[in-house]
C-alpha cells in the first residue's frame, strides 16, 4: 500500500489522471499547470477509496449485496445503501491512509494551522447523468482541523452510496469494483464575491461574449441558486460590457464561526450595488479565455476573488455541455456568386 | 393590455388642429391623407422630420421620396418593395411602403434586380468615382448659379450685346434650375444607397446569426472606413488649430469670444492673423458646407453660416496642441484594430464554411461602405446648404420687394407658391405695376408661423392604420430601423419606467452626469466640461463637441448613422433616436447614459 500514492497535490496532475483523481481534481491541476491561480490543495485519490472499501469489504462483504439489489425494489435499496453510507461515514480509516491525508493537510496549513479548505467530491465517471447522483454537488466548506477533514472525505465516499446513484448502477449493470471517487481539499478563499461564468453564452450559444454572474459572499449562494445574482455579458474581442443587470442581493454565504457557513443579510447599501466593477470583469474574461484556450473549447467555471488580496481565482473549469452537444447549422452556406447573399435582405422572407 | 387590443389610430381619426386648416390645406393636395388611406400602414417618419415641417421644407420629402422610389422600383427592381408614400398632417410626416407579396411578381422584379444591382456591386468602385464626378458637376453647376438681381434698367452691355433677353427672365429660370437641381441630387443620394445598406445588412445579419449577443456597434465598427467625408470637417478645426499655435495667433481665441470679434482681431494683427484666416478659407471651402442637422430643415444651418459651431473647438483644441497631444486620428492603429476585430470574429466562428461565407459578406460589405458613409457631406450637407441659401436669396428679393418682411419667410410658401411670387414680381418688374404678393401673402406667412407653434405642441402617434403581421419592406428595415418588435414596443409605450427613455444603443460606456439640453448650435458654448449632450441630432458636424462632453443623447438617428460612428470614434457613450430625450429632459438634470443597452435614465 505505501507504494501507492494517496494524496497527490495540484501540481502534480492533470485531465489524464482523471481515473484516479476524478475530473474536478484533473481539472484544478490542469488549471494549475496552465498558470491559472486556484486555491491550493490535493486529491485523495481514488486508490484511498479503494483501500478504504477494500478494507469494509474483508471485514464484511459491501460490494456484494449491493451488486445482488433489483434496483426496482427500492425498499431493497433504502434499507442496503442507508446500511453502507453508515459504514462509510463512521468506519475509520486505514492508518496509512488517514496518515497521509492528515499529513498533506498538515503541510497545505503550514503557514496558518487550522486554515479553513473545501472538501469536495470529483467523480471520475464520465458519465454525466451517473456523475450527478453520485455527489457532484457534494462540496463541504469552510471545513476546520484534521478530524472534520477526515469525516467529510468519508462523507464524499458515502454519497455514491445514495438511492440514485446505486439504482443508476444497477440499471445499467455497472459493477461495483469500477465505483471511485477522487476528494479535493483546497484552501478555502474567503470570497468578497464569487460566481459563475461562461465562455460560451448558456442563453443563446454565442460563443463571442463571456457571461459573468456574480454575487457577494461565497459562491455556494450563486451555484445553489439561493440569490439571483448580477449578470453580465463581456464580449470577448472588443471588452465591450454589452448587458448589465444588477440584481437585489439580499443575503451572502460567509464562513460560521467554528466551520460551515451560513446565510448572512447582505447590508442595504450593498444589496443592488453591483460585485463586480468593471476592471474585474475584464479580468475575469481574460482568466476565462485562459482556461478555454487551454482546453480548446468553451467552459463553464466558477470563480472567486480573495476579499484580502482582490485576487481571482478559479476553483472549478468544465467543458460546456448545452450548445456543444447541439448540432451547430452553418448560419450560411458559402455562395459560388458572393453577390447572392444579398438575396437576403432583397429577396423576400424564405 | 393583451398585444392584440393595441391599436395604432386610424389616419382618418387624426383632427387637423383646429385654426391651422389653412395651413394645413396648404401642402400640396398629393399629401394629404385621404379616406382609403385607413387601410394602409403609416408611420411618423421622426428620423429625418423629428419637427412640423414648413410648407417649402416638405420639398424634401417630396424629393428624396420621388428619388428613392424611382431607384427601387424603376431602376434596380427591388424584388419586394416600391417605393415609399408620403402624406403630412399637423406638419408631420407620416410614411408607408409599397410592398409586393405576389410571388410571380417577386420572381419577375428578382431576375431585373440580379441584371441591374449585380451590375451595381460588380462595378462599384468605378460607378461610385463617375458618381463622385457626377456630384461634383452637380454641386458646381448649383455654384455657378448667378445672383439675382432686377436693376431699374437693363445693363447696357447686355442691350448692346444683342441678349435679348430681359433680367426677370432669369429669376424663374435660376429658381426652376435651383428646384431641379435639388430633384436631381436626391436622384444621385439613393443611386447606391440601398445597396449600400442592403450589403451591410446581409453582413449584418449574418453576424446576428452567428454571434447572437454581438453588438450592433461591433458590427458598424468592422466596416467602417477611417477617410470617410464625415471626419473631414472636424480634421479641418484640429488642422487649423494647430496652424494657430505655429502662427502664434492662438492667443486670439479664447471661449466665449464672438467670431466677428476674433475675427476681425487677427485681421488687425498683421501677417500671421492674415495668414490663418487663408487657412481658414481653405477649410470653409468645401469641409464648412456641413450643417448643424441632418439637412433637412431650411434653418440647419452650415457651419460656413454660422462659425460659431467649429470655433467653439478651437480653443480646446488649441489647448491640446500646446499640451502636445497628437489630434490627428491614428488611422494606421484604427485599421490595425479593425482588422483585428474582422479575424478575431473570423476565428470564431463554427466552421471552415462559415467563415467562407463571412469572407465573402465582409468583402462586399467594406466595399459599398465607403459610399454609405460619404455620401452624406456631398448630398445631405453641401448640395443642401446650397440649395436652401439660394432659396434663401429668392426670400431676400422677395421681402425687398414687399412680399413678406423678413428673407427667412420665403419657407412659409410651398415651392409653388415661391414660384408664383417670382412670377408676380417678373411680372410687375416689367409692366410697372405693383406685384399682388404683398397684399397675399403676409397673413399666409402668419397663419403658417402660428400653426406650427401649435404643431409643435401636440402629440404624435408613432403609427397609424392596421399593423402588419410582418415587416418585410427592406427599404422601411434598412432606412429607419422599423420592425414587428419595434412597433410592438410603440404600442406598449408609456407602460414602461417613466425615468427610463429608450434609443438606439449607440456607442458603449455608462455616464452618469448633467445633462445639457441643447436645442441650437447658437446654444453650443453653454456646454460645460464633462456635461451629457442631449439634443435633437447628433451629426458628425457636431464632432468637435464630442471633445468636451461625456456622453450624447439625441432624439434622433440609428445605430449606423453618422453621429453613432463619431461617438464611437471619441469613445464616448451614445444613445440616439430617443425620439423624446430632449422634450423629456430637464436642462440641468441628472441622467445617466447606458450606450450599451440604449438607455437614459433621469436620475433627479
Amino acid at each position: 500500500m505505501s507504494s501507492v500514492p494517496v494524496t497527490s497535490w495540484f501540481s502534480e496532475i492533470g485531465l489524464v489522471d482523471r481515473p484516479a483523481v476524478g475530473g474536478k481534481g484533473g481539472s484544478l491541476g490542469e488549471l494549475t499547470s496552465a498558470g491559472i491561480d486556484v486555491p491550493p490543495g490535493f486529491v485523495v485519490r481514488t486508490e484511498a477509496f479503494e483501500a478504504f472499501i477494500q478494507k469494509l469489504d474483508k471485514k464484511e462483504a459491501l460490494r456484494a449485496p449491493i451488486e445482488a439489489l433489483d434496483p426496482h425494489d427500492l425498499a431493497a435499496v433504502g434499507e442496503c445503501t442507508k446500511a453502507v453510507r453508515a459504514r462509510v461515514e463512521n468506519s475509520p480509516l486505514p492508518a496509512d491512509v488517514r496518515d497521509a491525508i492528515l499529513s498533506s493537510y498538515a503541510e497545505l496549513c503550514a503557514d496558518q494551522p487550522d486554515t479553513p479548505v473545501a472538501v469536495r467530491s470529483s467523480a471520475t465517471t464520465e458519465d454525466a447523468e451517473d456523475a450527478s447522483f453520485a455527489g457532484l454537488q457534494d462540496t463541504y466548506l469552510w471545513v476546520l482541523g484534521g478530524d472534520q477533514v477526515i469525516q467529510m472525505v468519508r462523507s464524499c465516499w458515502a454519497s455514491l452510496y445514495s438511492v440514485e446513484s446505486v439504482c443508476y448502477r444497477r440499471k445499467h449493470g455497472l459493477p461495483e469494483a469500477s465505483v471511485a471517487m477522487g476528494v479535493v481539499i483546497q484552501r478555502m478563499v474567503d470570497a468578497r464575491c464569487a460566481g459563475v461564468m461562461f465562455t460560451r453564452s448558456p442563453t443563446t450559444g454565442d460563443r463571442s461574449v463571456v457571461t459573468i454572474e456574480g454575487a457577494w459572499g461565497l459562491g455556494s449562494a450563486v451555484v445553489s441558486g439561493e440569490v439571483t445574482p448580477d449578470r453580465w455579458v463581456v464580449a470577448k474581442i472588443t471588452n465591450e460590457i454589452s448587458a448589465r443587470e444588477i440584481s437585489n442581493k439580499h443575503i451572502q454565504q460567509l464562513a460560521k464561526k467554528g466551520g460551515g457557513i451560513e446565510d448572512v443579510p447582505v447590508p442595504d447599501d450593498q444589496q443592488t450595488a453591483p460585485c463586480l466593477s468593471d476592471e474585474e470583469l475584464l479580468k475575469l474574461k481574460e482568466v476565462s479565455l485562459r482556461a478555454e484556450r487551454h482546453y480548446g473549447r468553451p467552459q463553464d467555471i466558477e470563480w472567486a476573488i480573495d476579499r484580502h488580496d482582490g485576487r481571482i481565482l478559479l476553483l472549478q473549469s468544465r467543458p460546456e455541455t448545452v450548445w456543444s452537444a447541439t448540432e451547430d447549422k452553418p448560419v450560411a452556406k458559402p455562395a459560388e456568386n458572393p453577390l447572392s447573399h444579398v438575396m437576403n435582405i432583397f429577396g423576400g422572407r424564405r | 393590455m393583451p398585444e392584440a387590443d393595441k391599436k395604432f389610430p386610424l389616419p382618418s381619426s387624426l383632427k387637423v388642429a383646429p385654426g391651422t386648416e389653412a395651413a394645413q390645406a396648404a401642402y400640396p393636395y398629393y399629401q394629404q391623407f385621404e379616406p382609403d388611406d385607413d387601410q394602409r400602414f403609416w408611420f411618423y417618419n421622426s428620423m429625418h422630420f423629428p419637427e412640423p415641417m414648413t410648407v417649402f421644407d416638405m420639398v424634401t420629402a417630396e424629393a428624396a421620396y420621388c428619388a428613392l422610389g424611382s431607384s427601387n422600383t424603376r431602376v434596380q427592381s427591388l424584388p419586394t418593395t416600391l417605393g415609399i408614400d408620403c402624406r403630412i398632417i399637423n406638419g408631420r410626416v407620416y410614411i408607408g411602403g409599397n410592398g409586393v407579396t405576389d410571388p410571380d411578381e417577386i420572381a419577375r422584379r428578382t431576375e431585373e434586380f440580379q441584371k441591374r444591382a449585380f451590375y451595381y456591386y460588380e462595378h462599384w468602385e468605378r460607378l461610385y468615382d463617375q458618381w463622385k464626378d457626377k456630384m461634383r458637376k452637380l454641386i458646381q453647376d448649383a455654384q455657378d448659379l448667378p445672383p439675382l438681381s432686377l436693376p431699374e434698367f437693363e445693363p447696357l452691355e447686355h442691350v448692346h450685346a444683342g441678349r435679348g433677353i430681359a433680367s426677370n427672365h432669369y429669376l424663374l429660370d435660376t429658381y426652376q434650375k435651383t428646384l431641379e437641381g435639388y430633384f436631381r441630387m436626391w436622384h444621385h443620394h439613393f443611386e447606391f444607397l440601398l445597396l449600400g445598406y442592403g450589403a451591410y445588412m446581409a453582413f449584418f445579419d449574418f453576424c446576428k446569426k452567428a454571434f447572437p449577443e454581438i453588438t450592433d456597434q461591433t458590427i458598424a465598427r468592422m466596416v467602417a472606413g477611417f477617410e470617410a467625408e464625415i471626419f473631414r470637417p472636424d480634421d479641418e478645426v484640429k488642422r487649423l488649430a494647430r496652424c494657430a499655435v505655429e502662427l502664434g495667433v492662438d492667443s486670439k481665441f479664447q471661449e466665449r469670444t464672438k467670431v466677428d470679434d476674433i475675427l476681425a482681431s487677427l485681421e488687425q494683427m498683421g501677417e500671421p492673423g492674415r495668414e490663418w484666416l487663408k487657412e481658414l478659407e481653405t477649410s470653409r471651402n468645401p469641409w464648412f458646407n456641413v450643417n448643424v442637422g441632418d439637412g433637412f430643415y431650411h434653418y440647419h444651418r452650415s457651419w460656413n453660416d454660422d462659425l460659431s459651431l467649429p470655433f467653439s473647438a478651437l480653443p480646446g483644441y488649441i489647448e491640446k496642441v500646446k499640451a502636445g497631444e497628437n489630434l490627428e486620428r491614428p488611422v494606421e492603429q484604427l485599421k490595425t484594430e479593425r482588422q483585428a476585430l474582422i479575424d478575431g470574429y473570423r476565428d470564431m466562428l463554427a466552421t471552415d464554411e462559415e467563415r467562407t461565407s463571412y469572407d465573402q459578406m465582409i468583402t462586399l460589405a467594406c466595399r459599398v461602405f465607403p459610399y454609405v458613409e460619404g455620401h452624406k457631406f456631398y448630398c445631405e450637407h453641401w448640395y443642401t446648404n446650397l440649395f436652401f441659401n439660394k432659396i434663401r436669396e429668392f426670400g431676400a428679393l422677395l421681402s425687398e420687394h414687399g412680399f413678406f418682411e423678413d428673407a427667412e419667410d420665403v419657407f412659409h410658401l410651398s415651392h409653388y407658391e415661391v414660384e408664383a411670387a417670382i412670377i408676380d414680381l417678373m411680372t410687375s418688374w416689367s409692366n410697372g405695376s405693383a406685384p399682388r404678393g404683398p397684399k397675399r401673402f403676409p397673413a399666409l406667412i402668419a397663419e403658417r408661423k402660428k400653426a406650427i407653434e401649435i404643431w409643435a405642441k401636440m402629440d404624435t402617434p408613432p403609427a397609424l392604420g392596421e399593423v402588419p403581421d410582418i415587416i418585410d419592406d427592406p427599404a422601411i428595415v434598412m432606412l429607419w430601423g422599423i420592425t414587428r418588435e419595434s412597433l410592438n414596443s410603440w404600442l406598449s409605450a408609456g407602460e414602461t419606467d417613466p425615468n427610463e427613455i429608450h434609443g438606439f444603443a449607440a456607442s458603449n460606456g455608462v455616464v452618469e452626469g448633467t445633462a445639457r439640453v441643447v436645442k441650437s448650435v447658437q446654444e453650443i458654448d453653454r456646454l460645460q466640461k464633462s456635461d451629457i449632450l442631449v439634443c435633437q441630432v447628433t451629426n458628425p458636424t457636431w464632432a468637435p463637441v464630442f471633445n468636451k462632453i461625456s456622453a450624447a443623447v439625441s432624439d434622433i438617428g440609428g445605430s449606423m448613422s453618422h453621429a453613432a460612428i463619431v461617438a464611437r470614434e471619441y469613445g464616448l457613450p451614445a444613445v440616439v433616436g430617443t425620439g423624446q430625450a430632449t422634450t423629456r429632459i430637464r436642462d440641468g438634470q441628472r441622467v445617466r447614459v447606458d450606450g450599451g443597452r440604449g438607455v437614459v435614465t433621469i436620475l433627479n
